[in-house]
């Protein structure tokens, strides 16, 4: 089982990888509360961008866990070691999953073994090296990815969007 | 178009809710259908929603599904678009709120110019020259008629032959299996006829019927309240899934404990234990041992030795006296008989199936050893297509039920012996208009037979020794498709002499029915467009033989429709042309087609069995299914009734839970009856195929993919990560032989060969496969041999092949997991 850092103490170091890398915090809205209304000329959801932590501080293999595109929304962010589907960051490795699984909602754990995430409920896996794709199980959909941002210049590694709905509601920004 | 799949429409409060029993596995999970105008929505708050649900925060677990693929755009045939949304019904017993993969796009499976189901037929085609065209109903069926009374009259009903359904749920139904039988055996009265998924017209459960132990005896609330269930040959996750997680698994989690105490007061409750008898480690094992690792027993026997299994197992409970005396006694015959034909010792028997003797113990302890002085354990069995397309299914289900009898697993709350069962159930049917069992695919290829109609099926990927089959087929057909080539400027007429001579030069002339194009209608001249349940009224029952009817809620494509509809058309038609000629006899055969909805081929023939003045007819509803109307079953809604039907009374109707309470069987005197099963060894072919090749190819279906794939292979989510037929092989062989993961690999011997996409697991034992059967892309079918039991069931899990790499899989690779699909190995 991977190491699960509680959102509390998660805050607490990406806050401090933030600072570190220079970044001016309160430029950015962090919760998804603090997004504007849609404007309709896009097509993509008003998605909060929230920084999360400096790609050159992640461990291979340590599952972070986060929420986005706000506090109702658990996520888990993890930085593979190879070169996987959707990652980014400069090995283009570093992806992030919802943590709710599509089919009823039961919360998912990363597996550190076998890189994929597991629901106790209905036993459905999803391969987080895969862009979420499901290995084997009930939900009609992937785990939902949260689509990552890598600024080369700062390091830094940002939550834009979420590609597939999170179990358990309309629209992903409540 | 939005970027990401991010938000669905909700329903709003007044969008039509009707009842949809899920078109696919036996289990038959309800759901329900919501349906509202495309230009309207439901809002967030839970006043302003049909589901109640308050949008505007994070749902809770468990709360609520709704996903994309729930939800799809269809259009009626007035051209006005409605949103549709198809989820789960909380209240069904059945699921219990609960979807699986296949069901749970339903949605997505409906009719869209523009979505998954776009290829479906929308009108009959015919095949002329190079191409495919369009035609109306009444040309298609001028041809077809034309065609099919020339054969009648010449060479009488054995020239038409039928692949034909004869299931529930999607592609059958009450009312289809009715239409279809009334046409093929009534007023056809062609014994030429095989069923979907085998190659005869002919049952799956021979012996236990028999024995006079009907195939689907208990209630899926019973594998709540069993001290013991022995499934074999069944991966239950994967293919009876809600079936499995809202029943099987709450009694291993202890869950049902208060329930078990509540019914049976007055003995020990002991722990719930689960035992598989399956040569495989299955996800269901993974995840059983997940639940209850030490309450899980695996008998991972020697391909095809169950026959030897239960016999070991009832010489052993025989002799520690673990049986009911009483029970044999005053309650069945043939006991001493079968207790001599299928002795057994445990060492031989587990030098046969490879399993310890010290293992076979404690499966007779865990099922059969008595849990109170004078009481037996309530020990559930339940069996699907290891049995049943296993090593002589006459003589596994002769084994199987000797065991149960003895230990009385049936007619007791708890307890059952039973299929798990493939596609729902559904048949009512005129006797079938013959003595004896046709090998069909044989006599097709042979050259018996001139026209042929595939319906709602395609045994080209789906028969055994399929490859020699698909060839012959196909040389038959294109006899007759050069000559309807070659006819050029022919009137309907001319054409129907064209294709009749050409039947008379060994050709076939075949038709396909069905939802899409199929592997089988390339070798077809002519295709008529059917309907699937949602676009049409249907009744079905599952495996606790729940029957409920799916409503209609949106048109069917085009001018496809229901197959009783259809085979209403077909015999009108030749009614017409009998009359026409003045030969009142023949146009009599076909009288009582006068439908115009699926209600009516419901009232013919599952209501009037058993009836006063009605013909005889096989029906599940049995002589109580009259007491069933479909406004009876709409107000029953997903929970339905279990058939029989005891009555009607206060506005509802009663079923029957369980058969069998009162100790009286299914046979002659009311006895049930034991059957010598002495183990015979593997099938010659099949031993011969052993002893030159190197891997047993087992197959079955797995998970995300039903049956054909006939849906699936258009759908993204699931064609995307099975693009053909996986092949799970030890990596330890993958290695051997050079094997990546995702290469394409042949399977070859003897009888065929055929492709498959390599998959690696490390439950898979060495020398040892497994591979999705039916899947349209590698057919698993090219390479059984023609071998069948006494009642032409196909051993189709029994073949073995050898296996190299010819292809590369590196694009599979990059898109694929290959990761176990066992919980626990990932």
């Amino acid at each position: 089982m991977s190491e699960q850092l509680s959102r509390r103490r998660f805050f607490k170091v990406s806050g401090g990888l933030a600072a570190g890398a220079g970044l001016v915090a309160g430029a950015i809205p962090e919760v998804a509360l603090a997004a504007t209304a849609a404007d309709v000329g896009k097509t993509v959801l008003p998605y909060p961008r929230k920084p999360l932590s400096a790609a050159a501080k992640m461990a291979v293999g340590q599952a972070v866990a986060f929420s986005y595109p706000d506090d109702a929304s658990p996520c888990t962010l993890i930085k593979m070691g190879t070169p996987v589907e959707g990652g980014v960051g400069p090995n283009r490795d570093i992806v992030a999953y919802s943590t709710l699984c599509t089919h009823m909602g039961c919360p998912v754990a990363y597996d550190a073994k076998s890189r994929c995430f597991k629901c106790p409920c209905h036993y459905s896996t999803f391969d987080a090296e895969k862009a979420g794709q499901m290995v084997c199980g009930q939900a009609t959909e992937d785990l939902p990815r949260i689509v990552l941002d890598y600024d080369a210049a700062t390091g830094t590694v940002t939550a834009i969007a979420v590609n597939g709905l999170i179990y358990g509601r309309q629209s992903n920004i409540l | 178009m939005a970027q990401f799949k991010d938000r669905v429409p909700l329903p709003p409060v007044n969008a039509q809710k009707t009842n949809l029993t899920c078109h696919f596995c036996i289990v038959g999970c309800g759901y329900h259908v919501y349906k509202w105008d495309e230009n309207r929505e439901g809002g967030r708050a839970p006043n302003q929603n049909a589901l109640g649900v308050d949008f505007r925060k994070q749902v809770p677990p468990m709360q609520q599904i709704m996903t994309p693929a729930m939800h799809n755009l269809i259009e009626d045939s007035d051209g006005r678009r409605y949103n549709v949304m198809v989820l789960p019904d909380k209240a069904c017993s059945v699921n219990q709120g609960l979807s699986s993969v296949r069901g749970g796009q339903m949605a997505t499976y409906m009719y869209n110019p523009s979505g998954d189901a776009k290829a479906r037929l929308k009108s009959p085609r015919l095949f002329t020259g190079a191409q495919w065209v369009d035609t109306t109903w009444d040309d298609a069926l001028a041809i077809y008629c034309g065609v099919a009374k020339k054969i009648l009259d010449k060479d009488g009903p054995s020239g038409l032959v039928f692949n034909c359904f004869d299931h529930g749920g999607a592609g059958g139904g009450f009312e289809n299996t009715w239409g279809t039988g009334k046409l093929m055996f009534t007023a056809l009265q062609t014994p030429m006829v095989r069923i979907h998924n085998r190659p005869a017209y002919n049952s799956e459960c021979h012996a236990t019927r028999d024995m006079g132990v009907g195939e689907l005896n208990n209630s899926y609330e019973d594998a709540e309240v069993a001290d013991c269930i022995m499934g074999i040959g069944a991966n239950q996750y994967e293919t009876q899934t809600n079936y499995f997680l809202a029943h099987w698994i709450p009694n291993l989690q202890g869950g049902t404990t208060d329930k078990r105490k509540k019914w049976f007061p007055n003995e020990p409750i002991p722990d719930t234990r689960v035992i598989f008898v399956d040569p495989r480690r299955t996800n269901t094992i993974a995840i059983a041992e997940q639940v209850a690792k030490d309450r899980v027993l695996h008998l991972d026997i020697q391909p095809g030795t169950d026959i030897a299994l239960f016999n070991g197992l009832f010489t052993y409970v025989v002799e520690q006296g673990w049986i009911d005396r009483e029970f044999i006694t005053k309650n069945t015959t043939g006991f001493d008989a079968a207790v001599t034909a299928n002795k057994l010792s445990l060492d031989e028997c587990s030098r046969i199936t490879g399993v310890s003797a010290a293992k076979l113990r404690q499966a007779a302890e865990w099922a059969y050893k008595p849990k109170a002085p004078g009481t037996l354990p309530r020990t559930m069995h339940a069996y699907e297509k290891g049995i049943i397309w296993g090593n002589d299914n006459y003589l596994i289900q002769s084994a199987l039920v000797d065991l149960v009898l003895a230990t009385r697993n049936v007619g007791r709350r708890g307890t059952g012996c039973v299929r798990m069962g493939g596609h729902q159930e559904g048949y009512t049917r005129p006797p079938y208009p013959g003595n004896s069992k046709i090998f069909i695919d044989e006599e097709l290829m042979k050259g018996k037979g001139k026209m042929l109609t595939a319906w709602g099926c395609n045994n080209f990927q789906t028969t055994l020794n399929a490859q020699a089959y698909r060839t012959e087929i196909h040389r038959r057909s294109n006899i007759v498709k050069d000559a309807m080539n070659k006819a050029r400027g022919s009137t309907t007429a001319q054409m129907i002499d064209v294709i009749v001579d050409a039947c008379d030069k060994g050709g076939l002339f075949v038709t396909t029915i069905d939802l899409y194009p199929t592997m089988f209608s390339e070798a077809s001249s002519m295709l008529l467009p059917a309907a699937h349940p949602g676009e049409i009224n249907l009744t079905s029952m599952n495996g606790e033989r729940r029957c409920r009817l799916s409503q209609k809620f949106m048109d069917p494509p085009g001018t496809a429709k229901a197959d009783c509809l259809i085979a209403a058309a077909i015999a009108n038609t030749l009614k017409a042309m009998y009359r026409a000629e003045g030969n009142a006899a023949m146009a009599a055969r076909f009288d009582g087609f006068e439908w115009k909805a699926e209600e009516d081929a419901f009232n013919d023939g599952f209501r009037r069995a058993g009836q006063p003045g009605s013909p005889p007819i096989d029906s599940q509803g049995g002589g109580t299914g009259n007491l069933a109307t479909y406004e009876r079953l709409r107000v029953m809604g997903n929970n339905g009734v279990q058939l029989p039907i005891k009555e009607y009374k206060d506005g509802k109707l009663l079923g029957t839970e369980m058969l069998y309470m009162d100790g009286k069987f299914d046979t002659a005197d009311g006895k049930a009856k034991f059957l010598p099963s002495p183990w015979p060894g593997l099938p010659k072919p099949v031993s011969d195929l052993k002893a030159k090749h190197r891997f047993w190819i087992n197959s079955g279906r797995i998970n995300e993919i039903w049956q054909t794939g006939y849906h699936n292979k258009y759908n993204a989510y699931v064609s995307g990560r099975y693009p053909m037929s996986i092949i799970e092989m030890n990596p330890e062989d993958m290695a051997s032989l050079k094997i990546e993961a995702g290469d394409i690999v042949e399977v070859f011997n003897e009888w065929g060969t055929t492709t498959a996409m390599a998959y690696p697991e490390p439950d898979q034992k060495v020398a040892q496969t497994f591979m999705v059967f039916g899947y349209g892309n590698g057919v698993q079918g090219d390479v059984t041999t023609n071998w069948t039991d006494r009642n032409i069931i196909p051993y189709y899990k029994g073949t073995w092949a050898s296996i190299r790499r010819i292809g590369g899989g590196a694009e599979h690779r990059e898109t694929i997991s290959f990761k176990s699909r066992r919980y626990d190995r990932v």
